[in-house]
């Protein structure tokens, strides 16, 4: 398998997705006394071409693993990051990447990549039920985490009126609400 | 819980909850007579919030602490991944004798976890004489975790940019002292786990996870490098003191020539990663530089530089059962992280079991859920429904264990015959 360098992997981003490919930024830093090179890889799309990058990332690596999904509530939108890494196997090779992609909070919705990775399945699940993003498509929709018995539409990874504000206690001589951010 | 329908199947919840527990799952077996045939993994009793904490009420430096909280089995790799997330947000550099400090801790921490898990591998078998003699040969490491550190367990050894004790010279002659020990176990062990007639009767060719579903299903650590996937964080990327040795991922074929995926080869990779292990902290002493151990020893300035910051970050480790993975965000002003997201090896393990437990027996799913070493005690009680006239029994974890026993004392019988 060809391993292609992280300026290498931007522009087949870039061929690969054309005028939905956002912006990507490769970090680097020199490690312990050899000073190997620890790179991430941090790159940004448009929600239309989400699964046509998670795809492009099969190519670059046939199975690449996903290690988790992060989500960031920015305000207005909320912000998704797929934590995915390849090249792994080669001795200090490997790359972290992340595929970043934004949604509005007027339309909280990811197609799902269980069909692609079915691993992803966990995460996605935590993602719905923490953080209200509802991912189209998952074969199996109950909670992860969350208790059957938490309120809908609480999500508590939220900084908005929907996080868990008014479930948490205040304690006494303590003014600070937690969640506003 | 689902009642199935059919004649034949029985649901089977197992956990989630046993005083010995150190990580609460339940798992619903659909049975069809001895054999199982589904598996659903239903988790989440023991979420405690922590990355929320960490959004909302420590800051960076408390979080270290937090961190370390997450298990009391690996809390070396978690902090270690967690500073090392914050060091690339807020652009922080480690010295180089930190990072070999890093890199010894974390491999002391692989052995008694090891260990750990050898011994309790050999309880669910019943064979209890080697659980006795493996964690008893496990407080040398303990021993030796508590004079480097100060304490056995939650070690508090990190620190943003660097470690917060140093190793040194005087206390070289008691670490070497106690590796040498291990490698002249090593054989013992060896002959302990891989030639004994009863343990390889009962872990061959049971609970296997093919290659392909363990790189499908996502699994990580000796759980994915059994199935011969050649992952591991010290070999791929990178970081601490991993970066300046020679790291080669360990699989079973290394041993045996070939990768079946069972029980069997887990305890092969975890024995050869107890003496990997033991080989890279000797290393490590060998060429560990000299020089502070800590990027900024003023903890009020450190802070205020993390106050400051803003940037995003992603630390990886290779933790006992697998990768760690923790990705933080710094927001500049904010005295919280602004996002805070930890992923443990066992969230993508538990992914497998449906697979591993598939087509095998109930007698051995105490030894093949415990050999992807989750944080394990799990299946401690279980409830078997009779789906015809919906009766509910008690299996409790002492006859789960006990037909397990029996499964071994029944081989041994066939075997002596």
């Amino acid at each position: 398998m060809e391993l292609l360098s992280p300026e290498e992997i931007v522009d087949s981003f870039k061929t690969a997705l054309g005028d939905s490919f956002i912006d990507a930024k490769i970090y680097q830093r020199e490690v312990a006394v050899k000073k190997n090179k620890f790179r991430s890889l941090w790159v940004e799309v448009k929600k239309s071409a989400f699964r046509d990058a998670v795809e492009h990332i099969c190519h670059l690596q046939k199975y690449p693993h996903l290690a988790i999904i992060s989500s960031s509530d920015l305000g207005t939108e909320v912000e998704l990051i797929y934590h995915f890494t390849i090249y792994y196997g080669y001795h200090l090779e490997e790359l972290s990447l992340g595929l970043r992609v934004k949604l509005p909070k007027s339309d909280l919705k990811i197609p799902t990549i269980t069909d692609i990775i079915p691993g992803a399945i966990f995460t996605e699940r935590e993602t719905q039920e923490m953080m209200g993003v509802e991912v189209v498509g998952i074969p199996d929709n109950r909670r992860l985490f969350l208790p059957e018995d938490f309120p809908q539409g609480v999500y508590p990874w939220r900084a908005d009126e929907t996080g868990p504000k008014d479930m948490l206690r205040v304690l006494p001589g303590r003014q600070k609400k937690y969640g506003s951010g | 819980m689902a009642v199935d329908e059919t004649k034949t199947r029985y649901t089977i919840p197992v956990g989630p909850i046993h005083p010995a527990l150190k990580e609460p799952v339940r798992l619903d077996l659909s049975i069809d007579g001895e054999e199982i045939v589904d598996v659903d993994v239903v988790v989440g009793q023991v979420h405690r919030g922590i990355e929320w904490l960490g959004m909302n009420r420590n800051n960076p430096i408390q979080n270290i602490y937090l961190a370390e909280r997450v298990c009391g089995i690996c809390n070396i790799c978690h902090p270690f991944a967690y500073v090392m997330a914050v060091e690339q947000a807020a652009g922080i550099t480690p010295p180089e004798r930190a990072e070999y400090i890093r890199v010894i801790i974390a491999e002391m921490e692989r052995i008694h976890s090891h260990l750990l898990w050898a011994g309790v591998a050999a309880h669910e078998i019943g064979f209890d004489s080697v659980f006795y003699l493996v964690w008893r040969v496990r407080e040398e490491i303990m021993d030796l975790i508590e004079y480097v550190t100060g304490n056995r367990v939650t070690k508090a050894m990190f620190q943003i940019g660097g470690v917060r004790r140093d190793i040194t010279e005087e206390q070289f002659p008691k670490i070497r002292q106690s590796l040498d020990y291990y490698k002249s176990l090593f054989g013992q062990l060896k002959t302990l786990f891989l030639d004994d007639k009863t343990i390889r009767m009962r872990t061959r060719s049971v609970g296997v996870l093919k290659t392909e579903d363990a790189l499908k299903l996502l699994a990580v650590g000796p759980t994915g490098r059994a199935s011969g996937v050649p992952k591991d964080v010290r070999q791929d990327q990178p970081y601490g003191g991993y970066a300046d040795l020679d790291i080669k991922a360990i699989t079973p074929d290394m041993l045996t020539g070939t990768v079946v995926g069972d029980v069997y080869d887990r305890i092969i990779v975890r024995l050869l990663e107890v003496k990997q292990a033991v080989e890279i902290i000797e290393q490590c002493l060998e060429k560990m530089p000299p020089g502070p151990i800590l990027a900024q020893p003023k903890i009020a300035v450190l802070l205020k530089t993390l106050t400051q910051a803003e940037g995003e970050g992603i630390g990886r480790a290779e933790a006992p059962r697998g990768e760690v993975v923790h990705y933080v965000r710094l927001e500049a002003g904010r005295e919280t992280l602004s996002t805070w997201k930890i992923r443990a090896p066992t969230y993508v393990n538990l992914m497998s079991i449906p697979t591993i437990l598939k087509g095998g027996q109930i007698a051995d799913v105490p030894i093949a859920f415990a050999s992807i070493d989750p944080c394990m005690s799990c299946t401690n009680r279980a409830i078997v429904v009779d789906s015809k006239t919906k009766n509910t029994s008690l299996l409790s974890y002492r006859e789960l264990h006990e037909l397990s026993v029996e499964k071994t004392k029944g081989l041994e019988a066939e075997f002596d015959s």
